[in-house]
C-alpha cells in the first residue's frame, strides 16, 4: 500500500512538472506576453499570434539559434528547448518583441 | 538587457549630447534636453504613444562613460581609420544631413557606389538590430563592418596597430579602458557610445505632444489625425523616434529583397528593410533604402497607391486614397519633426607621432640630452627642455 501511494506522488508530481514544462506566450499589439521564461530542458514554449499581423519567432544565439518560419494570425507553434542555456528569442519582423529564455 | 543610464547625460555627461554641441542648446532652452516639458495632453493614446524619453538607454555590456563617448567621438570622425586614410565614419554619416550623406546611395572607398542608401544614425541607441536589413545585433557588432568593408576598405586586423602608433589615442584608450587599451572590441565600444549619445533635438511636433497647441500648424494636426488613421503610417513609423524598428516590403520595385537575404524562410522578409525614424525627416532626402524617392511628396504618393503589389508586400500596405489636400496635411505634419539639433563641432584628432621615440627618447632630460633648437623646431615639440 504504501509502496502504490508513493507510486502515485511520483505519477502526479511528474504530471505536474510536465504541465508546468510547457508555457504559453501569446504575441499581440506587437508584443510577447512574457518578457523572461524559465524552463527545464526538454520543456517548450507554446507560441499563440492573437496579433493581426505575421509574426516570425526566431533566435540567433550561438548553440541555440532556431527560426519557427512565419506565423500568421491566429496560427500557434510549439518551440522546445532541447539544451540547458541562456537564449535570445526575438520576432524577426517586429524586433522590438523579444523573449529572454533560461533553459536550466 | 538595456539599461537606462539614470541622469546619463546630466553634469559633464551632458556635453555629449547631439555630438557635444547641445551645451549650448541645452542653456538656450534652459532645461536637459532629456526631460520633455509635460506628458501628453487631452487622454490621446496617439500622442502619448510619441512622448520623448527622459534618458538614453545604454546596454549593460557596454555602459555610458564619457571618456568612452570621447574616445568614439574622435573615431568617428577620423578618416585613419579607412584604408584610404582620406574617409571617416563621418564622411556618409554626416551631421549636416542629420547624419546620413544627402545621396541616393553612398560612395565608398575609391568612390565605389554601395548599394543601399546611407542610413542616418540619430536615435539608434532606441534601434534594435542594426543595418537596412538587421543583420547586426548590436551598434558595437554594427562598428567595424564598414570599416572593412567597400565603404572604408581598411585591413580590420591593421587598425589597432594603427591607432597604437598615434600617442593621443594610446593615451585616450587608456582612460576609457583601463588595463584593456587599444583592441577592436574597444573601438566597437567606444564607436556604439558615442553613437547612441546621438540624439534629435527638440521639434516644434515635440512641444505640441507637451501642451504647446501653437507648436504645430492646424494642416499639420491633421496631418497627424491622418499619419494615425487613414493614412496607416503609424503601424510602423511608431514610437518617439517614428519607427517600429521592424522590416516590412513597403512595394519599392527593385530587385534588392532586403532582409530576406538574411531570414530565408518568411514570404514577408522578402524586400523588407528597417523602418527608418522620421526625425528630421526633411533634412534627410532623398528616401527610402535605394534613395529612389527625392521627395516628401513623393513618398506619399508612393503609399497612396505607388507600391508594387507582390505577396511580401506588408499587410499593413494598402490603397489610401488621398486627396491632395490630404496629402498635403500629412506632408506639413512630417515637416514638425524638424528639430533644434545643435551644431556639430568636429573634434580635434590625435595628431600623428612626430618623430620616432628613439628620438624623443633623446630629447627626455631623464637621459640626459637635451635636444638642438632645430630638432624642437622641427618636431613642433613645446616641450621644456627643447628651450
Amino acid at each position: 500500500m504504501k509502496v502504490l501511494l508513493v507510486s502515485i506522488m511520483l505519477v502526479l508530481a511528474f504530471a505536474a512538472n510536465a504541465i508546468a514544462a510547457q508555457t504559453v506566450v501569446t504575441q499581440k499589439g506587437r508584443k510577447f506576453s512574457e518578457k523572461k521564461i524559465e524552463l527545464n530542458v526538454g520543456g517548450s514554449i507554446k507560441f499563440v499570434n492573437d496579433d493581426d499581423v505575421t509574426h516570425n519567432i526566431h533566435s540567433t544565439t550561438k548553440g541555440h539559434a532556431f527560426d519557427v518560419g512565419a506565423q500568421k494570425p491566429g496560427q500557434t507553434i510549439v518551440h522546445t528547448f532541447g539544451k540547458a542555456g541562456k537564449v535570445k528569442l526575438r520576432c524577426a519582423i517586429h524586433p522590438k518583441m523579444k523573449i529572454k529564455v533560461t533553459v536550466k | 538587457m538595456r539599461k537606462n543610464a539614470l541622469n546619463t547625460l546630466r553634469g559633464g555627461a551632458a556635453a555629449l549630447y547631439g555630438g557635444f554641441a547641445a551645451v549650448a542648446f541645452m542653456v538656450t532652452l534652459g532645461t536637459s534636453p532629456w526631460t520633455t516639458e509635460a506628458t501628453a495632453g487631452g487622454g490621446d493614446d496617439w500622442k502619448a504613444a510619441w512622448v520623448r524619453p527622459t534618458s538614453v538607454p545604454f546596454p549593460e555590456e557596454n555602459p555610458y562613460t564619457t571618456e568612452k563617448a570621447t574616445l568614439g567621438q574622435k573615431l568617428f570622425f577620423d578618416p585613419r581609420l579607412s584604408g584610404s586614410d582620406y574617409i571617416s565614419c563621418a564622411t556618409c554619416h554626416n551631421p549636416g544631413f542629420a547624419w546620413g550623406d544627402g545621396l541616393p546611395t553612398g560612395y565608398g572607398h575609391k568612390m565605389a557606389k554601395l548599394g543601399r542608401r546611407t542610413p542616418t544614425i540619430l536615435n539608434s541607441a532606441w534601434g534594435e538590430l542594426t543595418m537596412w536589413d538587421g543583420r547586426k545585433d548590436s551598434l558595437e557588432e554594427q562598428a567595424l563592418g564598414p570599416i572593412g568593408g567597400k565603404a572604408m576598405k581598411q585591413d580590420v586586423s591593421a587598425v589597432v596597430e594603427e591607432l597604437t602608433a598615434i600617442p593621443g589615442y594610446r593615451t585616450l584608450f587608456n582612460v576609457a579602458f583601463p588595463g584593456e587599451g587599444i583592441t577592436l572590441e574597444n573601438i566597437a565600444k567606444a564607436l556604439a557610445t558615442y553613437e547612441r549619445t546621438i540624439v534629435s533635438g527638440i521639434a516644434p511636433f515635440d512641444r505640441w505632444i507637451a501642451g504647446d497647441q501653437r507648436a504645430i500648424s492646424a494642416a499639420a494636426k491633421r496631418g497627424f489625425d491622418l499619419f494615425n488613421n487613414k493614412a496607416n503610417c503609424a503601424a510602423c513609423h511608431t514610437g518617439w523616434s517614428g519607427t517600429d524598428s521592424g522590416f516590412h516590403d513597403i512595394g519599392l520595385p527593385d530587385d534588392d529583397i532586403g532582409r530576406g537575404k538574411i531570414v530565408k524562410n518568411v514570404v514577408k522578409l522578402q524586400h523588407a528593410f528597417k523602418t527608418p525614424t522620421l526625425r528630421s525627416i526633411a533634412q534627410r532626402a532623398p528616401y527610402m533604402h535605394d534613395g529612389s524617392l527625392g521627395t516628401l511628396k513623393e513618398v506619399i504618393d508612393h503609399y497612396n497607391d505607388g507600391f508594387t503589389r507582390r505577396e511580401s508586400l506588408s499587410d499593413e500596405i494598402k490603397p489610401l486614397n488621398l486627396s491632395e489636400d490630404e496629402k498635403a496635411d500629412l506632408l506639413a505634419f512630417l515637416l514638425t519633426f524638424e528639430g533644434d539639433d545643435p551644431a556639430v563641432v568636429s573634434p580635434v584628432l590625435p595628431a600623428n607621432e612626430q618623430v620616432p621615440g628613439a628620438w624623443l627618447q633623446r630629447l627626455s632630460p631623464a637621459a640626459g640630452g637635451k635636444a638642438e633648437t632645430a630638432e624642437c623646431r622641427t618636431a613642433r615639440l613645446h616641450l621644456d627642455h627643447c628651450n
